[in-house]
């Protein structure tokens, strides 16, 4: 303060203006508090969507319906399997029952599989109309009344789209029969080759750059760790328009299985395998992990690699005995989180030529694929209210996959946290 | 290596300790250095493929139908061409094909044109009257980066509508998740309570790691639907680019408040406690002394958003709409550069035709658009950065 003469002046000229100061404050706090509150709002958005449309009343017709099927008042559900290849062999025509004995005798099948043959072949159960988990709740006398109106030889049925039989199921071009089984067998045959390609390459660069490169700042080395940084930017649809031009197209013998002499005479080789699309994602998760695992290595105190010098070892027996067994928690973390994001891409395995309809299982790293993601992809991109359905049940099979390996990947983050003290 | 003083005994194990360790250590660390070294191929990979590809497209002569055809049989030393006066009009130089002959126009007449037969290594043949003459023409760089139609069925390869598509989504992306992520990194770094933090950070890491499928899903059932509700069915369509262009930044929030959060938590507690000792309101603080020494690092938050948002694609193939569509609407659908790829590629492609070159050239302007966006945020983050040491 100035002194006493000039204190009032003081005092008039400075205005502390505090009340809106701190209700401006409040309404700051107010403010940041709401943006976080959108990230949880639209996650459970998000879940509750999906949930609404797995589950829900559905208006079918049968051809044969089921109440037809039921031997004295049994429903054809808890039949007995021998009942069961009895019904097929008294609905099905002489020509389909050869077919299907070619496959193998119908009394020894399991019960599923023939109540399933039953219901695609005998059963044939058409889609008219389906509901959200939310209309079917609050809605179903509307609903009620609209299916006795328009659909009356039709019944209502509350059922899941998420059923032991969606998983086992291959794609089919009918709503009613579809499955992912196609599209998760070819998902973690991809994954596979992506982790055995990606995870040993990563895992090298990182070591080559953590403990062979420290000590020369070569531009080589200074190159190699921008030009990491850079990839890591890339957008995903390069990396499959990569895939497409050199593992589809220019090394197409080796990818089709042409050098191995797996391509049947007179079929073109065609590079558009679950290798080809392996190696992509690879090449994309590739950043990520040399990233993850370096840092992971750098976290190595020096005092161990100092200790084992001492001891007279060399460079490599060191990394391969002290510094690797310790980054290891690290690095297998970080190779579970890039394997979550490689299981999610879609929009690369689309560009280097997943196949729009598959039925057969692949069978090796030469075979046409197509991946869950795709297939939820293709579901949602049709028109028809029945297809968002699928989409939501393939989507809840996808994220329990996701959760799966990231509930593995933070087990082993702890456990072996807690081993290290 | 020990070398312990010479002895019967330590001569052994000196003899031991050379040789082979040694050559093995040169063996792996050539294969490390190889491992490493496959990091800068894939970039080569993929600047020498793109470039090359994206060649082809902009040297492809194409072929377009002028509507005019031959008046009267010619011979194969003929240099007046009859032709009919319907069609196009051709001009010197132009490039003209009957059937499988090339042929250069040097005067063009009213009912005649005076060519040079046989080129471009084709050869010159009779041609019976009433053929179609086709007149051929290169996508050329300026109308590829000017054009306003990308309709390759009738030779038109402007990319403006694909870009603008590109640039709108990503600006409703943005004035989503920039300030939502701002906001969520400023609470995370002076505001929130361990027990919020623990609350928050898992939720953004989920958020963070739902695949685009799953959100191009959520944005055309839910959405577009809501949008559609709040400002009419007629206003908003059935596939449009503000839904991609919201979920996209729904997308990009815990990138944005994760970068931001780490530079407001790099600024020292020191400058908070300055600021406080001064009489600032916590608000204040934040907003006029964090932010500004964290400027360097949100910068680099935000540029990094961008490129993400712009090289995001299932959520616009799903949500935003299956056909170019020059529009500065947000409510109308259109499809960005991304959509385009994708689409195209899902269809079968044959490796010869312009489709497949010109994905690897809107490839090539996708990578340099996210390469130097890139770039910049790290030469932003050198330049601005403040050392408080």
């Amino acid at each position: 303060m100035n002194g006493n003469g000039t204190r009032m002046q003081d005092e008039v000229l400075f205005q502390p203006n505090l009340p809106r100061r701190h209700r401006l404050g409040r309404w700051g706090l107010i403010l940041f508090q709401m943006s976080t509150l959108v990230g949880i709002v639209v996650l459970t958005a998000l879940v509750l969507n999906v949930l609404n449309r797995t589950f829900g009343y559905v208006a079918i017709t049968y051809q044969v319906p089921p109440d037809a099927l039921s031997i004295n008042g049994i429903p054809v559900e808890r039949l007995h399997p021998l009942d069961l290849a009895y019904l097929l062999r008294q609905h099905l025509t002489p020509e389909v029952l050869e077919r299907l004995e070619r496959e193998g005798p119908l009394e020894q099948r399991d019960r599923r599989e023939l109540l399933d043959l039953l219901t695609t072949k005998v059963m044939r159960p058409k889609v008219l109309e389906t509901w959200t988990l939310a209309q079917s709740v609050f809605c179903r006398q509307a609903i009620q009344s609209r299916v006795t109106r328009l659909y009356p030889e039709a019944r209502l049925v509350f059922r899941s789209w998420l059923t032991p039989e969606f998983l086992t199921r291959p794609q089919s071009s009918r709503p009613e029969f579809a499955g992912v089984r196609t599209a998760v067998l070819g998902s973690l045959w991809v994954v596979a080759i992506t982790i055995a390609f990606a995870f040993p390459i990563g895992v090298g660069t990182a070591i080559y750059l953590e403990e062979y490169a420290k000590g020369k700042d070569t531009w080589i080395n200074r190159l190699i760790q921008t030009n990491i940084n850079n990839l890591a930017g890339v957008p995903s649809i390069i990396y499959g328009i990569l895939g497409l031009a050199i593992f589809v197209r220019a090394l197409a013998p080796l990818t089709s299985g042409a050098v191995f002499g797996l391509v049947p005479e007179g079929t073109t080789a065609n590079g558009r395998t679950i290798l080809s699309a392996g190696l992509t994602l690879g090449l994309l998760i590739l950043p990520i992990i040399i990233i993850n695992a370096q840092e992971a290595i750098r976290a190595v105190p020096n005092s161990l690699r100092l200790a084992s010098y001492g001891l007279g070892a060399t460079q490599w027996q060191t990394i391969w005995h002290h510094v690797l067994p310790s980054a290891m928690p690290g690095i297998l973390t970080g190779t579970i989180l890039a394997m979550s994001r490689a299981i999610g891409e879609t929009a690369p395995l689309i560009v280097v030529g997943a196949s729009t309809f598959i039925t057969v299982d692949p069978s090796g790293p030469f075979s046409k694929f197509t991946t869950l993601p795709i297939q939820i992809y293709q579901w949602t991109a049709r028109p028809q209210d029945v297809f968002r359905h699928l989409a939501a049940a393939a989507i809840i099979v996808l994220l329990a996959m996701l959760l799966a390996l990231n509930a593995t990947a933070i087990l082993l983050r702890n456990r072996y946290a807690k081993r290290r003290g | 290596m020990p070398d312990p003083t010479p002895s019967p005994a330590g001569g052994e194990i000196a003899a031991q300790l050379r040789g082979r360790p040694r050559r093995f250590e040169a063996a792996i660390r050539w294969a490390l250095f190889l491992a490493a070294a496959l990091s800068i191929f894939t970039t080569i990979g993929i600047v020498y493929e793109l470039g090359r590809e994206s060649l082809n497209f902009f040297t492809r002569q194409l072929w377009e139908d002028t509507n005019k055809q031959l008046a009267a049989p010619i011979g194969p030393d003929d240099t007046v061409l009859p032709v009919t006066r319907s069609g196009a009009a051709l001009h010197p130089q132009d490039m003209i094909r009957v059937e499988d002959e090339v042929m250069q126009v040097l005067a063009v007449d009213e009912a005649a044109l005076t060519v040079a037969r046989a080129q471009q290594g084709t050869a010159a043949a009779a041609h019976a009257a009433g053929l179609d003459i086709y007149r051929g023409s290169r996508v050329r760089l300026v109308e590829f980066f000017t054009g306003t139609q990308w309709a390759p069925q009738i030779g038109k390869f402007g990319i403006l509508p694909l870009l603008n598509a590109t640039l709108i989504v990503t600006a409703i992306a943005m004035t989503v998740a920039l300030p939502l992520g701002l906001g969520i990194a400023i609470y995370l770094s002076e505001y929130a309570s361990e027990r919020a933090r623990r609350l928050l950070k898992p939720t953004l890491e989920i958020l963070a790691g739902v695949p685009t499928v799953v959100y191009g899903y959520f944005a055309l059932t839910l959405v577009t639907p809501l949008l559609r509700a709040i400002f009419g069915k007629d206003v908003v369509e059935v596939y449009n680019m503000a839904s991609a262009g919201i979920v996209i930044g729904v997308l990009v929030i815990p990138l944005v408040s994760s970068m931001s959060e780490d530079a407001l938590s790099a600024v020292p507690q020191s400058l908070r406690h300055a600021a406080y000792a001064l009489g600032a309101t916590k608000l204040e603080t934040a907003l006029q002394v964090v932010v500004p020494a964290a400027f360097s690092g949100i910068a680099a938050a935000f540029i990094v958003a961008i490129s993400r948002a712009i090289g995001e694609t299932m959520i616009v193939a799903l949500a935003a709409g299956a056909g170019p569509n020059f529009t500065f609407n947000p409510f109308e659908a259109a499809e960005t550069i991304t959509g385009h790829i994708v689409r195209i590629s899902s269809g079968d492609l044959s490796y010869d035709s312009i489709d497949y070159n010109s994905i690897f050239a809107l490839g090539l302007v996708l990578f340099f658009m996210t390469l130097t966006l890139n770039i910049i945020s790290q030469r932003v983050v050198r330049k601005f950065r403040q050392v408080y040491d």
